[in-house]
């Protein structure tokens, strides 16, 4: 990848993430929306590797695509009794969007006294292999924390998600 | 025209606020689930982009989203855990009916 963002492919992923959130709110139908929480985290992939980050661009669709989605999938599939349970009514909310549009005002203040500090970019850009060497050196100890989380995790969500009286 | 990093704020701050919106708004645990996800994945952009106007050659900011995708896995499965023995208690997923906690 190129150490310059190219406008054109920006557009179009802005423009695939933003419109695929608008369409996951405004479908009625949880399946539905579950697809095009897939959409946008393989636009999301898209703009990783845009900023140059190809490893985390990999993680988000291995991790996201794959893992996330089709547990999503499969609990909506296993809480519907019936296929028409799927078709929720639609409900907006107002106090929702008046929060969300507060909050939204209040970032886009931020934004825009926020006066960004652009480095330089190195001669070579830093690729798969010098990640794997700055993740193995300097964040070694965070890395085996967050075995550790992955760890308890798995075993609380099978501890929970286990049959209901079996102790 | 050249992308910089307040077009990847302004867009991370548009899909958190559309995250946002939706966890106030849905009534289903399940929806709710995944715009928490929508939200972490705005953050995430966030971060990358940082992590490429920033500190390019030391990429924290990337190490700081493999740390965050980490926590919302996890925060993914267990939430759909939780789900699925709420729903093996209640034969619902609907916010509405968990209302216990009410004063």
């Amino acid at each position: 990848m190129s150490e310059t963002v190219s406008p054109v492919m920006f557009l179009i992923l802005a423009f695939a993430t933003i419109g695929g959130a608008v369409m996951m709110l405004s479908t009625r139908n949880v399946v539905h929306a579950a697809f095009w929480l897939l959409e946008i985290m393989v636009a999301t992939a898209g703009l990783y590797l845009l900023l140059s980050a190809e490893f985390l661009a990999l993680v988000q669709v291995l991790v996201y695509a794959g893992a996330v989605s089709v547990l999503v999938l499969f609990v909506i599939m296993l809480t519907l009794r019936r296929r028409e349970d799927a078709i929720r009514p639609y409900e907006p909310s107002w106090a929702g969007t008046i929060i969300a549009a507060l909050f939204l005002g209040a970032l886009y203040m931020a934004i825009t006294r926020f006066v960004p500090v652009i480095a330089e970019m190195p001669e070579k850009v830093p690729g798969v292999a010098d990640f794997g060497r700055e993740m193995f050196t300097t964040w070694m100890l965070p890395f085996e924390v967050a075995s550790l989380v992955l760890l308890a995790a798995l075993v609380g969500a099978v501890w929970w998600s286990k049959g209901g009286d079996g102790r | 025209m050249s992308v910089g990093p307040l077009h990847f704020m302004a867009l991370a701050a548009v899909l958190f606020s559309l995250g946002l919106y939706g966890v106030l708004s849905r009534k289903s645990t399940i929806m709710t689930l995944m715009c928490l996800e929508l939200m972490a994945n705005a953050v995430n952009i966030n971060l990358v982009a940082f992590s490429h106007y920033r500190t390019p050659a030391l990429m924290t900011g990337q190490m700081f989203a493999v740390f965050s995708m980490v926590v919302s896995a996890a925060e993914i499965g267990l939430g759909l855990a939780l789900v699925l023995a709420i729903y093996r208690l209640r034969k619902t997923v609907e916010l509405d009916a968990m209302q216990e906690l009410k004063g």
